[in-house]
């Protein structure tokens, strides 16, 4: 039996609007696709899942009718499965690892992980049991994956939870970074909705690091936790790149997904222009590359100096993408931008790959005097984040050299009571991952508080 | 504690400009000279920064003096007291850097003068003698010249029309004070050409000088870097490592570029705006 389609929007239709591509199981596909499953007695796919989700009790419960016990069994393990349903490198991870994929093709996991979460929130998601109030204090600097899975277990182990977040919106890369048509703001919306029913309290508009300092923070609260996300946009360092046309793929998608700049009525612009060129390869390039199309681009094409293997991105998204009518060109690589105040051409070199090398991994080399040049409108950069530099000069916080906060197992820092997770931590990684940060840290946070350790440091 | 942000007063003191003061108490209790915020006027709207003006920790209030250039500001100058404000972000941005220089020259131009003036603030407090320039086109637009008397050693004030202090350019000014006397440092904040004419006053007489950048921001933490500007050849952020940077190193024809990028659409948001 093959995998049961995900319902999708026709790939050229849907690239008009924002409105969200994959529709979603009914409870009749998900229980055909829920059915396929071999129930084995070692399930790998839970190895590959980075939270270890029991995906074979919950894909049983599905197969069961049995959706909100399906819902609980994934809760358990992951706090944003709406989101890691949607967004998870899936191929990689726990369906990259399910037995079917060797037959014919892996469970479609992803797709039920969505379907059990969107099902239980339509329902107002599980009731957390309340827990007595501990009496301690956590600060979360940070409101992406990281910072809202640490709040959610921290306020259901009873402590009282602040989330500081810079921006007027929370939910970090979620809301201003992936689109609309891949993650619907409401999905967000009401997972912070949810923290703010626990009691969690949301401090917006708060830049932790210029407004209140680290110890600031901790003269108030008992505990902190970092969550800051790697949101520095790095550029290629080649002429013409400050060139009026040329963005990070940041402010490219925050125009759009915080701003609403693709709205006839927005109050902030974007760029986009007829001809659009994305530079990059992972899923910040693919989601900047159709959201172009979507803002009105008459033709927008990904540049990237390695193969479409190679490419980081969610295979999915590289297939919704083509359908979607975008443009790839591989092994090429930009050396330059060229126009007079408006970039007007981009300057590109071809690249080869060279011999595997010790780890197997081929390289790519420039072919001199392989230059070609190709006119543009706009470009955007999308070549990878590092992290978040606001809190770089807190003191005892160690730094490695690539600006990543250090911590040991359990998410502390040097600086006692001081915990992070998250991007900050890996440097740009994955909505699990730092998911699953997050959640450690607040073991470890609530282990720490619990250990007396507190009235030392006072 | 944040979240309402109440104007508790509004006032004209200048064509198209406006002084409010607004509640916002995290920003208060935290900013120093040189720090801006970031707003939003209406829901939905655009954020832009502005420059805290002054600020009272105690009351949890701060300073802002806008001037009406664009649909956000116009649709800022057009609140009064009472009036919610849905976003103030901040303090953003680095200081000012307050040490004891010796004999410090502020320049401040049209709304720049707003912006200069906690720093000029800071720096008398810190002991350095400070040389106020105050410049406008034309009398009507100058603002804060008793605000700066009460703080400066020296104001001098000059208009383009001559309708006060004296006829010429803010430069025409600090040509004359550089000759005068030493001055060991420079801070120049306003329009673009302005800065840039400074900057390149100061260059041969090697007086380190400093100017405030106003690229066009979004987020203001460092997440887009459509803010960037080009110092000494190296590509920085204004709204983190700013906005204040080495006038001698500020490539200021290509900022100008860049803070046109939207100007077809900001014109016809304005049109609209008229419209109505
Ligand atoms: C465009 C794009 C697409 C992506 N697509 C995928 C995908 O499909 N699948 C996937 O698994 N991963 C994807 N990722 C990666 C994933 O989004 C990140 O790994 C994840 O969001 C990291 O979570 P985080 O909580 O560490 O930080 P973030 O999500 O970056 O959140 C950090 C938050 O902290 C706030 N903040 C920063 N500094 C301060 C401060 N000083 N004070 C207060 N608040 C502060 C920021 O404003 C932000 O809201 C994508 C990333 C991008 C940019
Ligand atoms: C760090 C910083 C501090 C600032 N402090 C103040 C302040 O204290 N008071 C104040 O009145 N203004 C200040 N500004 C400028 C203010 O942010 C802009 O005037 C505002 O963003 C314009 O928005 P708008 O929608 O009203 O006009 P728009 O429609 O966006 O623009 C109208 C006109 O203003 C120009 N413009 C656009 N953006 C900027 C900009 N960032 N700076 C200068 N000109 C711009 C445009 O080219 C156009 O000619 C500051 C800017 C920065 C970066
Ligand atoms: S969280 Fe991600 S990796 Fe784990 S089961 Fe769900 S989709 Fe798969
Ligand atoms: S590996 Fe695949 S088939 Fe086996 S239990 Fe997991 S999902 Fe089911
Ligand atoms: S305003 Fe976005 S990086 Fe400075």
């Amino acid at each position: 039996m093959p995998r049961t389609p995900m319902p999708e929007r026709e790939g050229r239709l849907r690239a008009l609007d924002f409105e969200e591509v994959n529709l979603g199981y009914t409870d009749q596909l998900a229980i055909l696709e829920a059915t396929r499953c071999l129930q084995c007695a070692r399930p790998v796919c839970v190895d590959g899942c980075p939270v270890g989700v029991k995906i074979n009790d919950f894909v049983a419960a599905v197969a069961d009718g049995r959706f909100d016990e399906a819902g609980r069994i994934v809760a358990t393990d992951n706090s944003l499965p709406a989101v890691c349903g949607r967004v998870c490198p899936q191929e990689i991870q726990c369906e990259g690892a399910c037995v079917m994929g060797r037959r014919s093709s892996p469970i479609a996991i992803g797709h039920l992980e969505r379907f059990v979460a969107d099902r239980a929130r339509g329902r107002g998601g599980e009731q957390a049991p309340a827990t007595a109030p501990s009496g301690w204090s956590v600060a979360i600097v940070g409101s992406g994956p990281a910072g809202l899975a640490c709040a959610a277990d921290l306020s259901r182990l009873g402590h009282d939870v602040t989330v500081y977040e810079a921006l007027h919106e929370a939910g970090g890369v979620l809301v201003y970074g992936i689109p609309e048509y891949r993650l619907p703001t409401a999905v967000v919306e009401a997972e912070v909705g949810r923290l703010e029913e626990m009691g969690v309290v949301f401090e917006l508009n708060a830049p932790i690091g210029r407004a209140e300092s680290i110890d600031d923070l901790l003269d108030r609260h008992d505990a902190v936790f970092i969550g800051i996300g790697a949101g520095l946009p790095r550029f290629l360092e080649v002429p013409g790149e400050h060139l009026v046309g040329v963005q990070s793929a940041n402010e490219f998608l925050t125009r759009v997904n915080l701003m609403g700049a693709n709205r006839s009525d927005a109050e902030t612009p974007v760029l986009v222009g007829k001809r659009v060129a994305v530079i990059g390869g992972g899923n910040t390039a693919l989601d900047a590359v159709r959201t172009a199309l979507r803002a009105g681009a008459d033709s927008a094409t990904v540049y990237y100096r390695r193969t479409e293997d190679e490419m980081p991105a969610r295979r999915e998204e590289i297939r919704h993408a083509r359908e979607e009518g975008v443009h790839f060109e591989f092994l090429l690589n930009p050396v330059g931008f060229g126009g007079s105040e408006r970039v007007e051409t981009m300057e590109l070199v071809r690249m080869r790959q060279t011999e595997p090398g010790d780890d197997g991994r081929r390289s790519v080399e420039p072919i001199e005097g392989s230059e070609v040049a190709v006119p543009v409108d706009t470009v955007v950069v999308a070549v990878g984040n590092a992290p978040n530099p606001m809190l770089s000069g807190t003191p005892d916080l160690t730094m490695s050299r690539r600006g990543t906060i250090v911590t040991d197992e359990v998410g502390m820092t040097d600086k006692p009571g001081v915990f992070a997770g998250g991007d900050i931590v890996t440097g740009g990684a994955t909505v699990i991952l730092a998911m699953g940060a997050g959640r450690r840290a607040a073991q470890g946070i609530d282990a720490f508080l619990r250990s007396g350790a507190l009235v030392e440091i006072d | 504690m944040e979240g309402v942000y109440r104007i508790l007063s509004a006032e004209i003191i200048g064509p198209d400009v406006k002084r409010f003061e607004v509640q916002a108490p995290r920003v208060a209790r935290y900013w120093k000279p040189g720090q801006f915020v970031i707003l939003r006027a209406i829901e939905d709207g655009e954020r832009i920064p502005l420059t805290v003006v002054e600020a009272d920790p105690e009351f949890g209030v701060i300073v802002l003096i806008v001037q009406g250039v664009g649909k956000t500001t116009r649709t800022l100058n057009s609140l009064s007291e009472g009036d919610m404000i849905p976003d103030v972000a901040g303090p953003l941005g680095s200081p000012s850097d307050i040490e004891m220089f010796g004999t410090v020259a502020v320049i401040g131009g049209g709304v720049g003068t707003a912006i200069a003036y906690p720093t000029a603030r800071a720096l008398a407090e810190a002991g350095n003698r400070v040389v106020t320039i105050v410049g406008a086109r034309t009398s009507d637009l100058l603002i804060l010249v008793d605000e700066l008397e009460a703080v400066a050693d020296t104001v001098i004030v000059t208009t383009d029309d001559g309708t006060a202090g004296r006829a010429g350019f803010v430069t025409d000014a600090l040509a004359d004070v550089i000759a005068e006397r030493r001055v060991d440092r420079v801070i120049a904040i306003g329009p673009l050409p302005m800065m840039a004419a400074v900057s390149a006053l100061t260059l041969p007489h090697e007086i380190p000088t400093v100017v405030s950048l106003n690229p066009i921001m979004v987020d203001g933490t460092g997440m887009c870097g459509g803010c960037r500007v080009s110092v000494s050849g190296e590509t920085k952020f204004a709204c983190v490592d700013g906005p204040e940077f080495d006038a001698h190193g500020v490539d200021f024809e290509l900022l100008a570029a860049r803070n046109s990028s939207y100007c077809e659409f900001e014109r016809r948001r304005l049109a609209e705006m008229g419209e109505k």
